[in-house]
């Protein structure tokens, strides 16, 4: 896999411009903060795959990822801290022909609705679910969550997180999710093709994107700036092909990156579909 | 012969009422004493092209609930206390997004997991005071199996007139009994819809004043886009954090409930009107208590019931209607701490003569307990 | 004249006290009467006693549980020892023998309803044959009444079984109650 050299190389052809609202920006969030060039990835796909205001629903979670259907123009719901893929659920249990996407942080996709998160996956719904993994809590300022190292510094670990770090992917992966992927904003061309991939493919589709949280992780952990933070970035991820060949040892504190995980197994509603049509004898 | 119908459980008769209103999406996790409400649903959804799914918790049941009711259809789940008190910040989701819903609670006796097969009537503060911040929502409470029918399709109408979650707060003993009822014929029994947007999609704003504070609702996947969201929003549904916004629109989404009072609160009175001593019931007591009047009656004692077929918002006229005529009103309800008699108080002030008849020991409130009390 | 009857089946769990119930029900709601059934759950859904109420009313049936019935079946010997004293207060008491043990008294009648069905091959069907007897000896349903609600819920071989077992519960209160 080949990886860009700039963190926000622009496309001539899609822009995602359609499904921005009108006079909202500049947006919200912290400069060098990854959520940015993670929604113009994702929207660029959209427009690439001819994803409507109209048939396109927006779910969030809660968190300065959370924040982002506040500048788009589909249909959006934001929900409750952890709750956006239960929500999703339902949404696309009930209609079908809707494309809806999932945007959450670590804290509401693993920490606080980790259970909603393997049972998405598990079901195998047919969401895209795209997770800012910035290793800590933004929004409430930087304290640690599921997804944080062992041992780093944030406002509610002072000496060192005493707790270990969650793989989102493989807790998607062996929950049964068709398509896991991970990237960063370092890696906005790859990013932005496996945001494409994700969204095209039926079942859940899991996108991981390894953020940077200057203004709270970078400057407790010695990276007050975004650029630090994604050259950190680069330095702890390794394509997957590479990640493959390497011992266990010297895949301590590394992450693959690219397609990790790529099945095609029925998705819910066309497995309830067989189970309607074996309730009605047709 | 007169058509008695046919035996039906309540548990049943709620599922039923929630397909005659035409809700197709169901969405919970099983917990006793309302199981029967998702096997019935798990049976018949299939058939009918609907919705039965069985979730990872409430938390989740009452998220997937919320989401589905956006896509425009009618939806509803069923559990007990443990699962309410989980369903309760999304419920707050759904008051803050005025998306309807119906949400069964049949009571069981506890606190915790209690005595699990026993029946209660103790949340009847968890269902109104549950959430955070400023709300209202509506609590209907059946006495029998014909009304855990009827007041289900009720429950599903003022959901769609006001975009709001509606609480059947149904109890074991309703809920686990049978009797003869005949299903109405469809059209027989109202039912209605939520009101749809017309004109400029462009302008459309899914939460803008309207008469009566009900904005018209869209759908996900129609071309009136609709932004939902739990933080405060404008009349656009986009974040907002005026002061003036919040105001307003904290104002119009309680204010509706004033608008549509007449609506909403229901109540029926057996024997009320002369009665010197009332009972103020609710549920399945309710039918205890009309037996403990009869006897009075029969003493030549003028006792009658005020049953509270709206539990929430407070039938407040008709308490203090009945309520200040009557010398004693008696407030049989099976928890410990009196939560209808405290309301009953409010209305009728620290000098009326309101008496608490409790029963918190998962046993069933009899006429002979009642009677025995006063 | 208006009719009322309150009655009060009660064994262990898996006696199928609860079917019987609302096969009652069933039975009365097609005779043109409002029902009402009730049922007492332990705390789990296996084992433990199992207890079912059903009032039969010309008329609305206001408190829905029975005060005094008027006719009980006792299952079990934890089921005879609770509703025994109804019989002093004027029920039809009807008890397994099987189970319990033979008593002499006003309103008590015994019959080995398990037994019975053990030799016509099914102890399942007990309480039907129980459902069959009491009926029969208390009149508040008619046979054919229970033999509709019978064959509206159970099809082919089942409802054979079902009814011959009615029967037979019908045919053992008729002796019982036979004139000496
Ligand atoms: C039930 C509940 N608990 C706690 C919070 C407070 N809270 C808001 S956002 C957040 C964490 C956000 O972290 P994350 O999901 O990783 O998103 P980020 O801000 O990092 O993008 C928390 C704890 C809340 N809103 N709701
Ligand atoms: S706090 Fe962190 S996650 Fe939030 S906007 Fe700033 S940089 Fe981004």
């Amino acid at each position: 896999m080949t990886c860009a050299t700039k963190p926000c190389a622009t496309a001539p052809y899609a822009t995602g411009q359609q499904y921005l609202k009108d006079g909202v920006l500049p947006h919200m969030w912290c400069p060098g903060c990854g959520i940015g060039v993670m929604l113009r990835a994702c929207l660029r796909s959209f427009e690439e795959l001819g994803y409507t205001n109209q048939d396109t629903v927006v779910v969030t979670g809660i968190g300065c990822t959370g924040k982002l259907d506040d500048y788009l123009v589909t249909h959006a719901l934001h929900t409750t801290h952890g709750r956006a893929l239960a929500c999703a659920t339902g949404i696309k249990a009930a209609k079908d022909d809707l494309h809806v996407v999932v945007f959450m942080g670590d804290g509401d996709s693993v920490t606080i609705g980790g259970n909603h998160f393997v049972h998405a996956a598990r079901r195998n719904m047919d969401l895209t679910a795209i997770v800012i993994n910035n290793f800590n809590f933004g929004m409430t300022g930087g304290q640690f969550s599921g997804t944080t190292f062992n041992g780093a510094i944030t406002q509610t670990s002072a000496y060192g997180n005493p707790e270990r770090q969650l793989d989102i992917c493989a807790l998607a992966e062996v929950a049964g999710a068709n398509f896991v992927a991970r990237s960063t904003p370092w890696h906005v061309d790859d990013l932005t093709a496996l945001i494409g991939e994700a969204l095209s493919r039926k079942g859940f589709s899991l996108v991981e994107v390894l953020s940077p949280c200057p203004t709270h992780f970078g400057s407790n952990n010695k990276m007050k700036k975004g650029t630090e933070m994604l050259a950190w970035l680069q330095e702890k991820t390794v394509p997957v092909d590479v990640w493959r060949t390497m011992s266990p040892e010297a895949r301590t504190g590394v992450f693959p990156i690219g397609r990790l995980v790529d099945r095609n197994e029925p998705d819910f509603n066309a497995r309830y579909r067989e189970v309607g049509a074996r309730a009605t004898g047709n | 012969m007169k058509n008695h119908g046919r035996l039906l459980q309540g548990n049943e008769a709620m599922a039923q009422g929630a397909l005659y209103a035409g809700a197709r999406f169901y969405a919970g996790y099983p917990i006793t004493p309302s199981s029967e409400i998702a096997q019935e649903c798990s049976r018949v959804m299939p058939k009918l092209g609907g919705v039965y799914m069985q979730m990872e918790d409430e938390i989740a049941s009452m998220a997937a609930i919320i989401g589905a009711s956006l896509t425009g259809a009618k939806t509803f789940t069923a559990t007990s206390g443990p699962g309410f008190s989980l369903m309760q910040e999304n419920l707050g989701l759904a008051i803050m997004g005025e998306v309807p819903c119906v949400v069964m609670n049949v009571q069981r006796s506890g606190p915790s997991t209690g005595l699990a097969t026993k029946p209660a009537q103790a949340d009847i503060m968890q269902i109104r005071w549950g959430r955070h911040g400023d709300q209202e929502l509506i609590a209907l409470s059946p006495s029998s199996v014909a009304e855990c029918f009827s007041l289900t399709v009720e429950a599903f109408n003022l959901a769609e007139m006001l975009r709001t979650p509606v609480v059947i707060a149904a109890d074991e003993i309703v809920a686990h009994m049978r009797e003869n009822i005949v299903i109405p014929e469809p059209g027989e029994i109202p039912v209605i819809d939520r009101a749809k947007p017309t004109g400029d999609p462009a302008a459309y704003r899914p939460f803008a004043p309207a008469p009566h504070g009900v904005p018209p609702m869209s759908a996900y996947g129609s071309e009136y886009i609709m932004h939902v969201s739990s933080s405060m929003h404008g009349p656009d549904g986009y974040s907002n954090n005026s002061p003036d916004n919040a105001a307003r629109q904290i104002a119009r989404k309680n204010g509706k409930f004033e608008h549509h009072r007449a609506d909403i609160v229901k109540t029926k009175a057996f024997d009320a009107d002369d009665a010197e001593v009332l009972f103020v019931a609710f549920g399945a007591v309710t039918r205890a208590a009309r037996a403990a009047a009869a006897k009075l009656r029969a003493n030549g004692v003028k006792a009658g019931v005020l049953q509270l077929v709206t539990v929430w918002p407070f039938p407040t006229e008709a308490v203090a209607e009945l309520g200040s005529r009557a010398k004693t009103v008696v407030v049989p309800e099976m928890n410990y701490h009196g939560q209808i008699a405290g309301e009953v108080k409010k209305v009728l002030g620290a000098d009326a003569d309101v008496r608490r008849v409790n029963g918190w020991n998962g046993q069933i409130i009899t006429p002979r307990d009642i009677l025995k009390a006063i | 004249m208006s009719r009322r009857s309150e009655i009060v089946l009660a064994g262990s769990g898996g006696q199928g006290v609860l079917l019987s119930g609302t096969l009652l029900a069933e039975a009365a709601i097609l005779e043109g009467a409002n029902v009402v059934q009730t049922v007492s759950y332990g705390i789990a859904t296996r084992g433990g006693t199992s207890m079912t109420e059903v009032i039969v009313d010309d008329g609305e049936i206001v408190f829905q549980q029975v005060e005094k019935p008027d006719v009980v079946l006792a299952m079990s010997p934890e089921a005879m020892k609770t509703y025994e004293a109804s019989a002093g207060e004027g029920a039809l008491v009807l008890y397994d023998t099987t189970f319990v043990e033979e008593r002499q008294g006003k309103n008590l009648a015994g019959f080995p309803f398990t037994d019975t069905a053990a030799k016509m091959g099914n102890v399942g069907l007990a309480n039907i044959i129980a459902l069959g007897f009491l009926c029969a000896a208390s009149g508040v349903l008619t046979q054919d009444a229970l033999e509709t609600a019978i064959s509206e819920r159970f099809s082919d071989k089942k409802r054979d079984a079902n009814l011959a077992a009615l029967r037979a519960g019908a045919a053992a209160a008729a002796s019982v109650f036979a004139p000496a």
